[in-house]
């Protein structure tokens, strides 16, 4: 009976909170299509797998939006050392037989069997349902255990004091983040900001969606054309894809 | 009373131990450096996330288990000589894994989480697996101590023996699985790992407890047994040719690999530090120098035992150095086939100067294992036998 009066509470307190945020801050900001938000308090599904096809023919070299657009949305400083974390980074690539330059995106791979999650003693690194994998920032210890496994160099570790970051995205000196598929706005039906930022560049680089439902853009446009994933031979099944490697 | 320590030897003893105690207490302030104010004032990147905290760690946790091989041949063997040794080898495990532990818990980046490790365990991770297993050893060997020196539980020797032997191979499998359970780099990977860190644990546990036994002899006035060194010398050298022939191995089918050839060429000829810390630190000073000290007719006296001891020991710190600051320092193929230039350092070799604060947290570590070593060896004076002729004449027979 307690138990039912303080869960009716807590969810008065959390929609009434939610009610005033809107209020306050709707007015300020742009308003975005909710229609595909998940609906608070419902967890992740297993029914989707969120993932990313990366068109490195429409990818620029030197454009580096997506990877400003991610320091913006998530409070990360500009990266200028190896100490200094990077979500998302630009790689440049010449093929050695060929001579044939790339440029491409590069974050975390989101893999179905992420090796992160296996080696992390403490479950800080997990996979939620929809297939996103992400680090408890409040359980990581900062091994750095999950930065040896990873084949992608995805992984980050706080060497400094954070001082200054994003209210939003929580994050600390002694621990390790990586990309996070910008999860709180993709569980508000919302696009991950590089895959915004690159549309908006006139790119269009980077695909977004639903690799479960046959019928999304994203499978869609997988079935129609050549694509890899980085290091398949490891058969860790990366949720992301790229096009023209 | 078997023996009474005379003033001097107090007060040596107490100078010793404040020494220890200060070495400890600087790794400590490192430890706490670091912690303020966050791995930037390591050599540590990310690029080489694990640095020289791991290369002390490393290795006194495999010289821990290694340690453990003269109380094994002692109980499970049933070798009197080595069985006289077998407290000594327990108190020499125990501390060592102390301080290997010491050092790895405050690398971490939020030590102060440590108990989350223990209370969301995951059963998929050797780090995690690694927690019992310390713990476990340490249990083990105390009870194993306790068989040894209270009388009434001598005949629990050979099974508790038995255990901790058993253990400590576990353990040392556990440590080469933490590198062989890596897919994404190619220095590890490999399943030949574990037996080499258990090969590697043998040769190493013997040298630092041969160090270690000579020492403590001459710092409370016993006599060694010349002969006793001798018989052990034999054992020593067998070890370090035995690692040699696995290192040997594991570069050997590595070169055979086309994919694997150019991370070997890093490895062995061209990556500058790491190729000169195999051949000139591993492989010359801390393989062959100590198999000539050994083997060597005119040799292999007490003095040049106790300097081939010292000499594997600085080869398994280079060796660990090439392999696990070398195994990173050397890019992901993450794009096989391309020439790769990023802001994060791919397709580039990573640098890495280790700092001071490094280095004190691992001499902190190694403090804490020669204060837990000495301040046991002086409560415990059962720990150093007194071997005579006879007694190895009749296990000879």
């Amino acid at each position: 009976m307690t138990d039912q009066v303080n869960l009716d509470r807590r969810q008065f307190l959390g929609k009434a909170s939610v009610a005033i945020a809107g209020i306050v801050i709707a007015p300020g900001m742009m308003l975005y299509d909710f229609a595909h938000a998940r609906p608070e308090g419902e967890a992740a599904s297993a029914a989707i797998r969120w993932g990313m096809l990366i068109d490195t023919t429409q990818c620029e070299s030197g454009c580096e939006e997506c990877v400003t657009a991610c320091n913006k949305e998530n409070g990360l400083p500009a990266a200028k050392s190896p100490t200094d974390v990077q979500w998302i980074r630009k790689v440049d690539l010449k093929q050695i037989s060929t001579g044939r330059q790339i440029s491409l995106p590069m974050m975390c791979q989101h893999c179905a069997e992420p090796p992160c999650v296996d080696v992390c003693p403490t479950k800080a690194s997990f996979k939620r349902a929809d297939g996103i994998v992400l680090v408890d920032k409040h359980r990581c210890i900062g091994c750095r255990y999950c930065m040896m496994a990873c084949p992608y160099k995805a992984r980050s570790f706080v060497h400094e004091p954070v001082l200054d970051h994003d209210t939003d995205m929580p994050r600390g000196k002694g621990t390790v983040e990586s990309c996070n598929l910008c999860v709180h706005r993709v569980d508000k039906g919302e696009q991950p900001a590089c895959v915004e930022a690159c549309a908006k560049s006139g790119h269009r680089a980077i695909l977004f969606g639903d690799l479960n439902n046959p019928n999304s853009e994203i499978s869609l446009r997988l079935r129609n054309v050549a694509s890899t994933q980085l290091r398949a031979d490891l058969g860790l099944n990366p949720g992301i894809s790229f096009v023209g490697l | 009373m078997e023996k009474i320590f005379s003033q001097s030897e107090t007060r040596q003893f107490y100078l010793i131990v404040a020494l220890g105690l200060l070495i400890a207490g600087t790794g400590l302030a490192a430890a706490h450096f670091m912690e303020e104010h966050g791995h930037v004032v390591t050599g540590m990147s990310n690029q080489i996330v694990w640095g020289m905290p791991h290369v002390f760690a490393i290795f006194m946790i495999v010289a821990a288990s290694g340690v453990l091989n003269i109380a094994a041949i002692g109980s499970v063997f049933g070798k009197a000589v080595y069985k006289a040794r077998a407290p000594l080898a327990g108190m020499l495990s125990i501390a060592l894994l102390a301080g290997g532990l010491f050092v790895l818990m405050l690398d971490l980046g939020r030590p102060d989480r440590i108990i989350v490790a223990a209370t969301n365990f995951n059963p998929t991770s050797v780090f995690a697996w690694n927690l019992p297993l310390y713990s476990g050893l340490f249990t083990l060997v105390a009870l194993y101590m306790w068989t040894l020196l209270e009388q009434r539980m001598n005949g629990w020797i050979k099974p508790v023996g038995l255990a901790v032997f058993t253990w400590r191979i576990i353990l040392t499998t556990g440590t080469g699985l933490i590198f062989a359970f890596l897919v994404a780099r190619q220095a590890y990977g490999s399943a030949l790992l574990p037996p080499m860190f258990i090969v590697m644990s043998f040769g190493w546990g013997l040298a630092v407890f041969h160090v270690v036994q000579s020492t403590m002899y001459s710092w409370n006035n016993k006599i060694q047994d010349p002969l006793v060194l001798q018989r052990m010398k034999n054992l020593l050298g067998i070890f370090v040719l035995a690692t040699l022939f696995l290192v040997a191995i594991y570069h050997g089918t590595n070169l055979y690999f086309a994919k694997q050839v150019l991370f070997e060429h890093f490895i062995l000829l061209n990556g500058g530090i790491y190729p000169n810390l195999f051949w000139g630190g591993y492989v010359v000073l801390g393989s062959i120098l100590p198999l000539l000290l050994i083997f060597h007719p005119s040799l292999g006296k007490i003095r040049c035992v106790v300097a081939a001891s010292m000499l594997v020991i600085l080869g398994a710190f280079a060796l660990l150095y090439v392999f696990i600051i070398g195994g990173q320092a050397f890019p992901l193929s993450i794009f096989p086939g391309y020439e790769a230039n990023s802001s994060f350092g791919d397709g580039q070799i990573a640098t890495y100067t280790p700092s001071l604060p490094e280095f004190l947290l691992g001499l902190g570590g190694i403090s804490i294992a020669f204060l837990i070593t000495t301040i046991g060896v002086r409560v415990l004076n059962s720990l150093l036998p007194h071997d005579t002729l006879n007694q190895l004449k009749q296990e000879a027979e």
